[in-house]
């Protein structure tokens, strides 16, 4: 039996008084959210599902043609479009891994009673604070191999750091590990000062040592929340656009929403890049539900 | 019911406050951000003196430049009554409509004559030889070079350079010169260095540096009539050319992995490089004490010649269009009326623009009146430009795509890079079923 569970609006309350009934609360509340999200999300995602089985571009008036799975032919043979990918890939790897390793072990060692632990959390959730496009910007002129002040303290002298095609990928992953690694540190410190204490104690009176109370203990304890940090990071780092488009034009760091945001608004291709985003939508989904499964397999343990 | 109509009416209130601030300026012209459009701001408050009408030129930063102007022209937008736009952009923004036809305006005041030649050929007509025209020339420009005079003229150089190459330290007169020099002044060890080129690979920059030495090693990019490519763009002078562009690489700075103008103009400020591409546009800084410590030894010249003594230039410069959409079209024309007067260019060239007025152009005083004035007037009589169909922001990006792992990362052979892009252009003007 179905039941009814909006709670009934009392017929004495003020809201009652000015003649608002139950249904008329909830519709105000609800309906500019999804005519909000029926606008600006579901339309134009179907309106450019439409579009990628076009020849469509809008920078000319000429009519979209159908072309139907042309597009998506294309951008699959492009050997281009899979060095995106694949640069992409690496990218994720790397500055998602970087983080992870550092914000844990960040939150590792704060995870204990040391002087000034407050002001110390804080200062090193600063990066994260700042534009993306102003870190790009800042790390650019750290990063010179004139002038820049990373060469000048590792004493690499002219040192190509974005320059060098084998490095800039590294450097741009080095520069988000550098923003972001504080987020993943912010949720760790949460994660691991939920872990029980006592567990810590039996542990230690069964004499277990330090790298087994943190792969047997901290670890499977910490990782659910973890998973959720790594998750968003992912999907973040997936869709990098403005810290590698200021710091760099190697073709080795052309990622994929570089590359999107070439063809769909210099080179004016619009079907073929709404093909292109539903490419990428369709890989984001599917990275994603496989770390919720594996998210909800960490949990059900 | 009686927060609606209040909502409504403050709503109604806003839209009526942004329409007056809209109707203060009378006319907008959209540009990048550059010098020359702060001259043109000056020269335009000269028209408002006269008439009365106002005129506003918006710019913004030259990278997004052309997507935000085509966003505005996509959505059938009335924010730009001008537009200043690129030469690559006519064949996009003619055939999508965005571009009032000028061809009636041209004919009437006999611009075709007025102008240079070659402004008028890139930068107003499109299809080629169509006799159809959808801009005014507004600020001629081409890429030449600049150079330290004091490094050239020291005695101990010039002599050890003799001694070296067997003929005279000066600016060179040809690619093969050009690359000496470059080799003979790159000393990392002294933090000096050859040479500086473009290699910025987004939108055309690194490309337009590339052209200079295609066109001057007299190979061409393709068939701007029939759109073939093959056996131009790879020819064995363009190999050639393309080969020599790599090996100026190997001369210049530590980092110089994405430069274009800004980076150009810094390698001579900064003393790093004996000499530097740029286009004229950016020269005026290069003259200035106050942002160029080296003014007084700074010097210019045109791109040298090719083997063959081809000499030509890779195109900058911009025509000056009257957008579809503007509701203003008519005070438009009459402005571009003002705009092509002789008078009106003599100013523009002396507030800095760089005029495209033959008869301003040719002038003794123009010529004389700054020390790049008259490699300016030369390139201007030989300068190529590339593609100005549509789709040339995907041959762009083929281009950028293949050239630069070649110049930059080293990879592959100058043939086997260009080959590889005539296929790429093939293939695109296939999709697109031009030349067939």
């Amino acid at each position: 039996m179905p039941t009814n569970n909006m709670t009934r609006l009392d017929p004495n309350s003020q809201a009652a008084s000015r003649g608002l009934s139950d249904l008329s609360i909830r519709n105000l509340f609800i309906i500019p959210t999804i005519a909000f999200l029926i606008i600006f999300n579901i339309f134009p995602l179907l309106y450019s599902l439409g579009y990628s089985f076009t020849d469509f571009r809008a920078s000319t008036n000429a009519p979209a043609k159908f072309v139907g799975l042309q597009n998506y032919r294309d951008l699959l043979n492009d050997p281009f479009i899979w060095k995106n990918f694949s640069i992409t890939a690496k990218y994720v790897l790397i500055s998602v891994t970087g983080q992870v390793v550092v914000g844990f072990g960040l939150a590792m060692l704060l995870n204990r009673t040391i002087p000034a632990k407050g002001l110390i959390t804080t200062l090193l959730l600063l990066p994260m604070m700042l534009s993306m496009a102003v870190v790009g910007l800042f790390w650019k002129l750290l990063y010179d191999p004139n002038f820049g002040i990373i060469n000048y303290f590792l004493g690499l002298g002219k040192f190509e750091w974005l320059a060098d095609p084998d490095m800039a990928l590294w450097a741009i992953a080095i520069v988000d590990i550098w923003m972001w690694s504080p987020f993943v540190m912010l949720l760790s410190l949460a994660g691991l000062s939920a872990v029980p204490k006592h567990l810590y104690e039996a542990a230690e009176i069964d004499r277990a040592g330090n790298i087994y109370t943190f792969f047997r203990i901290t670890l499977p304890l910490v990782a659910p929340i973890l998973m959720i940090a790594i998750i968003f990071r992912t999907m973040e780092a997936f869709k990098t656009f403005d810290l590698a488009y200021v710091l760099s034009s190697q073709p080795t760091t052309e990622l994929i929403a570089i590359r999107l945001y070439k063809m769909a608004f210099q080179e004016w291709q619009t079907g073929m890049s709404s093909a292109f985003a539903y490419i990428v939508l369709i890989m984001v989904v599917a990275i994603t539900n496989i770390y919720v499964k594996y998210l909800n397999k960490v949990k059900a343990r | 019911m009686k927060h609606k109509i209040s909502g409504m009416l403050a709503g109604a209130a806003l839209s009526a406050l942004m329409a007056t601030s809209a109707a203060a300026e009378d006319l907008v012209i959209f540009w990048a951000e550059w010098d020359p459009a702060n001259f043109l701001q000056e020269l335009v408050n000269e028209y408002e003196e006269e008439t009365g009408i106002s005129v506003t030129v918006e710019t913004t930063p030259w990278a997004d430049f052309q997507t935000k102007a085509f966003t505005e022209f996509n959505a059938r937008g009335s924010a730009y009554d001008m537009i200043v736009g690129d030469s690559q952009w006519l064949g996009a923004a003619s055939e999508g409509g965005h571009y009032v036809d000028l061809t009636d305006f041209f004919k009437e005041h006999n611009l075709g004559e007025v102008m240079a030649p070659a402004t008028v050929k890139y930068y107003a007509e499109y299809p080629g030889n169509s006799g159809k025209y959808w801009a005014i020339p507004a600020e001629g420009d081409a890429v030449g070079w600049s150079y330290r005079k004091d490094w050239f003229e020291d005695p101990a150089e010039m002599e050890a350079f003799k001694a070296k190459y067997g003929y005279d330290l000066a600016p060179p007169k040809t690619w093969a010169e050009l690359t000496d020099i470059a080799e003979f002044f790159h000393r990392p060890d002294e933090d000096r260095y050859g040479i500086a080129i473009y290699t910025d690979n987004s939108y055309d920059a690194m490309v337009m540096g590339v052209e200079n030495a295609i066109f001057s090693y007299g190979a061409e990019l393709g068939n701007f009539e029939t759109y073939e490519v093959d056996g131009y763009v790879n020819s064995d002078k363009a190999v050639a050319a393309l080969e020599n562009y790599k090996k100026l690489y190997s001369y210049t700075p530590p980092g110089w992995a994405k430069t274009f103008f800004v980076e150009n103009n810094q390698a001579i400020t900064e003393g790093l490089v004996a000499m530097s591409m740029n286009y004229f546009a950016f020269f005026p800084a290069l003259l200035n004490e106050a942002t160029n410590p080296h003014a007084a030894n700074t010097g210019f010249f045109a791109n040298p010649a090719g083997p063959d003594g081809d000499q030509f230039a890779a195109l900058g410069g911009q025509g000056i269009s009257v957008v579809k959409y503007s509701e203003n079209q008519d005070m438009a024309m009459d402005f571009l009326e003002w705009f092509i007067k002789d008078e009106t260019q003599k100013r523009w060239a002396e507030l800095g623009g760089y005029t495209a007025s033959a008869a301003v152009l040719e002038s003794e005083e123009f010529r004389k009146a700054t020390p790049y004035n008259e490699a300016f007037y030369q390139t201007m009589f030989k300068v190529k430009d590339f593609w100005a169909v549509p789709e040339f922001a995907e041959l762009l990006t083929s281009a950028n795509q293949r050239l630069y792992p070649f110049i930059v990362g080293d990879e592959g052979t100058a043939k086997e890079t260009l080959d590889a892009l005539a296929a790429d252009w093939e293939a695109t003007f296939k999709k697109y079923g031009r030349g067939q």
